[in-house]
C-alpha cells in the first residue's frame, strides 16, 4: 500500500517534538478527519532553522509531516511558502489515491506556522 | 519474525481438517452435484452430508439450509427476498444502526425504493433497548434484522428475547450470525430465528461459502435467477468443495464449541485485563460484562493514537489486529459502530480490535503484552492530542446516529 520511502519516514520519523518558545506554530486537520498535524519552526535571518512536528494520524500522515520538516530545514521563509503537499508527496515516491486528500496535510501545516511567525515578527 | 494472528472476525485460517476432507472435490470428485451419472452422483452425496453438518450446528432440519457464497450473499437474500415477497403486507423493517454494512446498505438501497427502515440506536455500551424494538413494530413491519454478535465489539444481542417479540407481533426474524456460529451455541429453533446467515470463512472454512438457515415455510423471492439448485432457492453450480469445507468446519465448530469458548475466553480474558491495567488512557469499546461479549473479541480505543499508525507499528512486530478508523473503513469517517455507541470521534478513530482463535496460545498474548505499550507510548508522544492543555474538541454531539426511531 505505501512506498518504502513512506514506510521509512513513518518507522523512523524525523524532527519530531515540539520546539520551545517557537518562532512559529501552525496547526491544521481536526478529530473528526482523523488528522491533526502541528509543526514548530524556529528561523534565523528569515531562513528555517530548525522545524519539529507533532502529529495524530495514519501512516501517510505521519510520514508527510517527517518529510515536510526535511524539506524546510535550511529553506527562507518565500522557499518554504511555495513547497506544496503534492512535492512533500512525490518527494516520498508517491501515497495511495485514497490518501491524497485527506492525510496530505503537511505542507498547509508548514505555511501556517510560517503565517505564524510572519504575524508575530512583522 | 513472529506472526500474530488476532484478525479472527475478519477471516480465519482454513483447518487442516476442512483441507483435508475438501481436496478430492478439486480433483478424482469433480462432478457437478445436479448431474444424473457417476460423475454428478459421486459428489451429490457430499453436498447433503454437508447440509446436515450446518444443520446439526444450529438446530434446524437440513432442508432449511441453503448453500449461498457468502454472508454478505445471505443478507441481501433475505432482506431483499423478504420486503419483495411481502410487500403487499408491509414496507417498513426494523433493524439497528450497528449492523454490518451487508445488512446497513441493503436497508439504505430499499429506502430509496419506497421502504421504510428504522435503525434501533444502541447505548453505550453498545446494546439495544428491548422496548424502542416492540414500540418500533407497526402493522407494516415485514422484517426485523438484529445481528446475533457485533463484528467489531463482540457484542452478543438477545436474539432469544428478541425472538419472543418477533413471534408475538408474527414479525419474521432474520439474523447476521456470521460472527456467532462457531463461537457461541447458536440454536435457531429456540431462539424463534426465520433466517439466519452462516458464513464459512469465519469458522475456518475458505472464502467462497456460506450457509443461510430458512425456516420452512418462509416466503422469499429469489435472489439469484437461473437453475433449479437449492430447492429453487438459489440457482448457480454449487461450489462443493467449499459446501464440504463448511460442513466439516460446521462439524468441528458443534464438536469443540465448549472447550474452544473456554480456552479462547480464557486468553482473551488475559488480554483484556493486561492491557486495561498496564496502558493508561484506554477506553473498553463494549459491553464490560465479558459474558455478554463473543468470547474472542476485545476492543480498545488508545486515546489520542490514530488506529491505522497503530496497526501499522503492530504488523512492524508481526501482530496482526484491526482498526475502525477512517484510514482503515475505507471511508471518510470513522467505525458506525463506534459512532452509534457514541464514542468520542478521537476514540474512534484509536479503536483497535483483537479477535483470538484457537490457534492462538498465552505466549501470543505475552507477546503482545509486551510489545503494545512502547509502541502505543511512542506513537502518544508524536500526538498533538498527548498532553494537550486545551480540550480535544468533537465529542458525542458529533457522532453519526441514522435516524431516530
Amino acid at each position: 500500500m505505501y512506498t518504502d520511502k513512506v514506510m521509512d519516514h513513518f518507522s523512523n520519523p524525523r524532527n519530531v517534538g515540539e520546539i520551545d518558545n517557537a518562532d512559529g506554530v501552525g496547526e491544521v486537520g481536526n478529530a473528526s478527519c482523523g488528522d491533526i498535524m502541528k509543526i514548530f519552526l524556529k528561523v534565523e535571518d528569515n531562513i528555517i532553522k530548525d522545524v519539529k512536528f507533532k502529529t495524530f494520524g495514519c501512516g501517510a500522515a505521519i510520514a508527510t509531516s517527517s518529510m515536510v520538516t526535511e524539506m524546510a530545514i535550511g529553506k527562507t521563509i518565500d522557499e518554504a511558502l511555495i513547497l506544496t503537499n503534492e512535492a512533500v508527496a512525490e518527494a516520498l515516491d508517491g501515497l495511495p489515491p485514497a490518501k491524497m486528500h485527506c492525510s496530505n496535510l503537511a505542507a498547509d501545516a508548514l505555511h501556517e506556522a510560517i503565517k505564524d511567525y510572519k504575524e508575530q515578527h512583522s | 519474525m513472529k506472526q500474530i494472528y488476532m484478525d479472527n472476525n475478519a477471516t480465519t485460517r482454513v483447518k487442516p481438517e476442512v483441507l483435508d476432507a475438501m481436496l478430492p472435490f478439486f480433483k478424482e470428485q469433480f462432478g457437478n452435484p445436479s448431474s444424473v451419472h457417476w460423475a454428478g452422483r459421486m459428489v451429490s452425496g457430499a453436498v447433503e452430508k454437508a447440509r446436515q453438518q450446518v444443520a446439526d450446528l444450529i438446530n434446524c432440519s437440513p432442508a432449511e439450509v441453503v448453500f449461498l457464497s457468502c454472508g454478505s450473499e445471505g443478507d441481501n437474500y433475505a432482506i431483499k427476498g423478504t420486503a419483495d415477497a411481502l410487500k403487499e403486507k408491509g414496507n417498513h423493517i426494523i433493524t439497528t444502526a450497528v449492523e454490518h454494512p451487508a445488512v446497513l446498505e441493503t436497508c439504505e438501497h430499499l429506502e430509496k425504493n419506497g421502504y421504510d427502515v428504522t435503525y434501533l440506536k444502541v447505548d453505550r455500551d453498545g446494546m439495544l433497548d428491548l422496548q424502542a424494538l416492540e414500540d418500533a413494530i407497526t402493522d407494516k413491519t415485514i422484517l426485523l434484522s438484529v445481528m446475533w454478535a457485533n463484528n467489531e465489539t463482540g457484542n452478543l444481542f438477545p436474539i432469544e428475547e428478541i425472538g419472543k417479540i418477533a413471534k408475538k407481533y408474527k414479525v419474521r426474524f432474520h439474523t447476521d450470525a456470521v460472527q456467532a456460529v462457531g463461537k457461541i451455541p447458536v440454536d435457531v429453533q429456540a431462539c424463534n430465528v426465520d433466517m439466519a446467515v452462516i458464513s464459512g470463512h469465519k469458522i475456518g472454512a475458505p472464502k467462497g461459502v456460506g450457509a443461510m438457515y430458512i425456516r420452512r415455510g418462509t416466503r422469499l423471492t429469489r435472489f439469484m435467477h437461473g437453475g433449479h439448485q437449492e430447492r429453487n432457492r438459489r440457482a448457480g453450480t454449487h461450489n462443493v468443495a467449499g459446501i464440504v469445507g463448511l460442513g466439516v468446519a460446521c462439524e468441528l465448530a458443534k464438536k469443540n464449541l465448549e472447550s474452544e469458548y473456554e480456552y479462547v475466553r480464557k486468553l482473551r480474558d488475559k488480554l483484556e485485563k493486561g492491557i486495561l491495567e498496564t496502558v493508561p488512557d484506554v477506553k473498553l469499546n463494549g459491553h464490560p460484562n465479558p459474558d455478554l461479549r463473543l468470547p474472542n473479541t476485545l476492543n480498545v480505543s488508545f486515546n489520542y493514537i490514530e488506529g491505522e499508525s497503530l496497526l501499522l507499528y503492530f504488523d512492524m512486530k508481526g501482530i496482526a489486529a484491526s482498526s475502525g478508523s477512517a484510514c482503515t473503513s475505507g471511508s471518510l469517517e470513522p467505525s458506525h459502530v463506534m459512532g452509534a455507541m457514541c464514542v468520542d470521534v478521537v476514540l474512534a478513530h484509536s479503536s483497535t480490535r483483537f479477535s483470538l482463535g484457537a490457534d492462538n496460545t498465552e505466549e501470543d498474548i505475552d507477546y503482545v503484552l509486551q510489545e503494545l505499550p512502547p509502541i502505543v507510548q511512542r506513537l502518544r508522544e508524536m500526538s498533538p492530542l498527548y498532553n494537550r492543555d486545551d480540550e480535544t474538541p468533537l465529542t458525542c454531539d458529533e457522532c453519526r446516529v441514522i435516524r431516530r426511531v
